[in-house]
């Protein structure tokens, strides 16, 4: 075990993987960075860090810094796998899924079955989500939401270092495409890490803890917050489940409807807007397959179903936050 | 362009005439079974082509890939898809050479380098740049051809496709077939540089030929110096045949955007099947016996696509992923 952030976590995956499959070449805006400058090659190894070190490695005919074209990266993404690669594609934000959404919804999440099953795209798109950093509406949103909700995709959000390892690597063996979600405030965190091949089957969800009282389902950057909230409560007397999916496509459905079976009790909690959202879809799944379980309505705590805002305050009151999990719990509780 | 017949195989000649007359067939054959309403779906007949799809693929091994357009039936014929599993697949047949789940407009065989027809405008430029990454990493030579009309030049998908292309310097050509319609619209309205679209390629950096599209000669001599330039490494290349649409946007198309006996005179003036018969030197009976043998194949594949069993309902959840 080693111990670093997700952010060398994720890198030094890539330099295992790429130099186990000499198939897997990696393509996006500033992967490396400084190409046409005086400056030279790799000015920045990706604006996250994440590829640091990489072309120098394996020449830039596997590290490829593109034009800022984001359909272009995806749809080379997606002929480079029909033609036997297996393209990681870099998305500096997740936003940009509007530039290049065809490519990821009509294309690469299609082709297996329009195509009668034999044509594997084995792609990976890597798309940095999240808000925290002031960066406003444009590039702060999590999408992972909208595309759960295309069949043909695995959606993946990792929380830890080991998690980022594990699942990264797994998606590299697998021959469907996945949507890698990163947290942009989570590169940071740090962890244990596995040495050696490590890698997590997707639809196995993480029991981050134990409780028994209420089942807290929290996503992405979320379970962190739930953690600090469990804190409060556990110092109150209350004990909270914490599972993080760790996929939501596929999503373990069991994990969740196991411990709504002991708890009787849910709350959701999703860094997006309400509608059409995780939290709503995994209470729609609990209300559907888990009813009986339930002793009190599932409570969501998302973010207002309004644009991400600028302002330090403003992000902070559009984000959820612990105290907001907190209250949601102690309404759970109190129901009835 | 000038071009010597006899650089080219009686064989290669015999060939290249059998998949013309074989696109045409077909397309012809769909023209009136779609008629009796058994096939499904839209079907966007590629009819009038020929010489294009032939002209460019018969330069090509199965290393070679192409993706194509939802007019893909001729580069599917062309790079050479089965043609009954081909024809049952447009019948929506299990056994169909995409179970019966693409149709028409999303027919694939990644085995032979056809990486698949398209029903999204555009979408195939980046993929063949793509694909070409993949060639030069394996550096046999091979290219990734994207197939795009005028109406698809006006992308910005292949906008990116063709700068990337040229960034990256990778074996990609990008063949634009003017067949003078973006589905109901003029391409002179709709491709703002005078309706020229291989200056475009050429504004991107890469050279581009011209050729005419509805001769097959023409457009195989074309895109055999086209084919030299990008085998000998010099990064991308496109170009624009210029050919026509004997039949609509769509099988239903009432075509009223055509003028006063413009259907009957492309007819006469360009189809690519009788300039071969004037031009190539082949004897008028060898070439009847090939239409002869096409046409029994044709009858084969209609029949047995009519024949063949239909999917399941539990077959609509088959294949979404390797494993899930």
């Amino acid at each position: 075990m080693a111990i670093m952030n997700i952010r060398d976590a994720i890198n030094r995956t890539l330099h295992d993987e790429m130099e186990r499959d000499p198939n897997i070449i990696l393509l996006g805006e500033d992967v490396a960075g400084g190409a046409g400058t005086a400056g030279g090659q790799e000015s920045i190894g990706g604006i996250w860090g994440t590829s640091g070190g990489l072309i120098g490695k394996f020449g830039a005919d596997r590290v490829i810094d593109t034009p800022i074209s984001e359909s272009a990266i995806i749809g080379a993404a997606a002929g480079a796998a029909l033609a036997g690669k297996r393209p990681v594609a870099e998305l500096m934000f997740a936003d940009f899924i509007g530039v290049c959404a065809d490519q990821i919804i009509n294309q690469i999440a299609k082709f297996r079955y329009m195509f009668g099953g034999e044509t594997a795209c084995p792609v990976v798109v890597r798309l940095i989500y999240g808000a925290g950093m002031n960066a406003a509406a444009q590039h702060s949103q999590a999408f992972y939401n909208l595309l759960t909700s295309v069949p043909g995709l695995k959606v993946v959000l990792p929380t830890t270092p080991a998690d980022a390892k594990g699942l990264l690597t797994e998606a590299l063996h697998g021959q469907d495409p996945v949507m890698f979600f990163e947290h942009k405030a989570l590169y940071t965190k740090k962890g244990e890490v596995p040495d050696g091949p490590y890698r997590i089957p997707f639809g196995h969800a993480r029991m981050v803890r134990e409780g028994g009282d209420v089942t807290i389902v929290a996503l992405g950057r979320m379970v962190s917050f739930a953690e600090k909230a469990a804190d409060a409560l556990a110092a109150q007397g209350i004990g909270c489940d914490i599972i993080d999916p760790r996929t939501t496509s596929p999503l373990d459905e069991e994990a969740i409807l196991d411990s709504v079976e002991q708890t009787g009790r849910l709350v959701v909690v999703d860094e997006s807007p309400p509608r059409c959202s995780l939290a709503r879809d995994i209470i729609g799944l609990v209300a559907e397959q888990g009813f009986t379980s339930l002793k009190a309505p599932p409570r969501m705590v998302t973010a207002p179903h309004t644009p991400i805002p600028f302002a330090r305050e403003l992000e902070r009151a559009w984000l959820p936050s612990p105290a907001h999990i907190e209250t949601a719990v102690r309404g759970v509780l109190d129901w009835g | 362009m000038a071009f010597a017949h006899n650089s080219l195989s009686q064989e290669a000649l015999l060939d290249a005439y059998r998949r013309m007359a074989t696109i045409r067939q077909f397309e012809e054959r769909l023209h009136e079974e779609i008629k009796t309403g058994e096939i499904p779906g839209f079907t966007h007949l590629y009819c009038g082509q020929e010489a294009a799809a032939v002209g460019v693929c018969s330069h090509l091994d199965d290393e070679d890939m192409i993706v194509s357009t939802h007019r893909g039936h001729g580069h599917c014929i062309a790079k050479g898809c089965d043609v009954i599993a081909m024809m049952k697949e447009i019948y929506g047949k299990r056994d169909g050479l995409c179970k019966g789940r693409g149709g028409s407009m999303h027919i694939a065989d990644t085995k032979i380098g056809m990486l698949g027809a398209n029903g999204i405008v555009g979408a195939g430029a980046p993929q063949a740049v793509g694909a070409a990454i993949a060639a030069k990493m394996d550096g046999r030579r091979k290219v990734a051809i994207a197939f795009s009309g005028d109406g698809a030049c006006n992308q910005g998908t292949t906008f990116e496709a063709m700068n990337m292309a040229v960034v990256l310097k990778v074996p990609a050509i990008f063949v634009f077939e003017n067949n003078h319609y973006s589905e109901h619209t003029g391409y002179s309205y709709a491709v703002g540089t005078s309706g020229d679209i291989a200056s475009r390629a050429e504004a991107f950096g890469m050279k581009a030929w011209r050729a005419n599209g509805s001769d097959f000669f023409d457009t195989y001599a074309a895109f055999g110096d086209l084919l030299a330039h990008v085998r000998g490494g010099h990064g991308p290349a496109a170009i624009e045949l210029d050919t026509e649409r004997f039949y609509g946007h769509f099988e239903g198309d009432p075509q009223r955007y055509r003028g006063p006996g413009e259907l009957d005179r492309i007819r006469a003036e360009r189809d690519c099947l009788i300039a071969f018969r004037q031009s190539s030197g082949i004897a008028a009976d060898a070439l009847d016996s090939i239409d002869a043998e096409v046409a029994a194949l044709i009858d084969e594949a209609v029949t047995a696509a009519r024949a063949a069993p239909v999917s399941e309902p539990a077959h609509v959840l088959e294949d979404v992923y390797a494993d899930y």
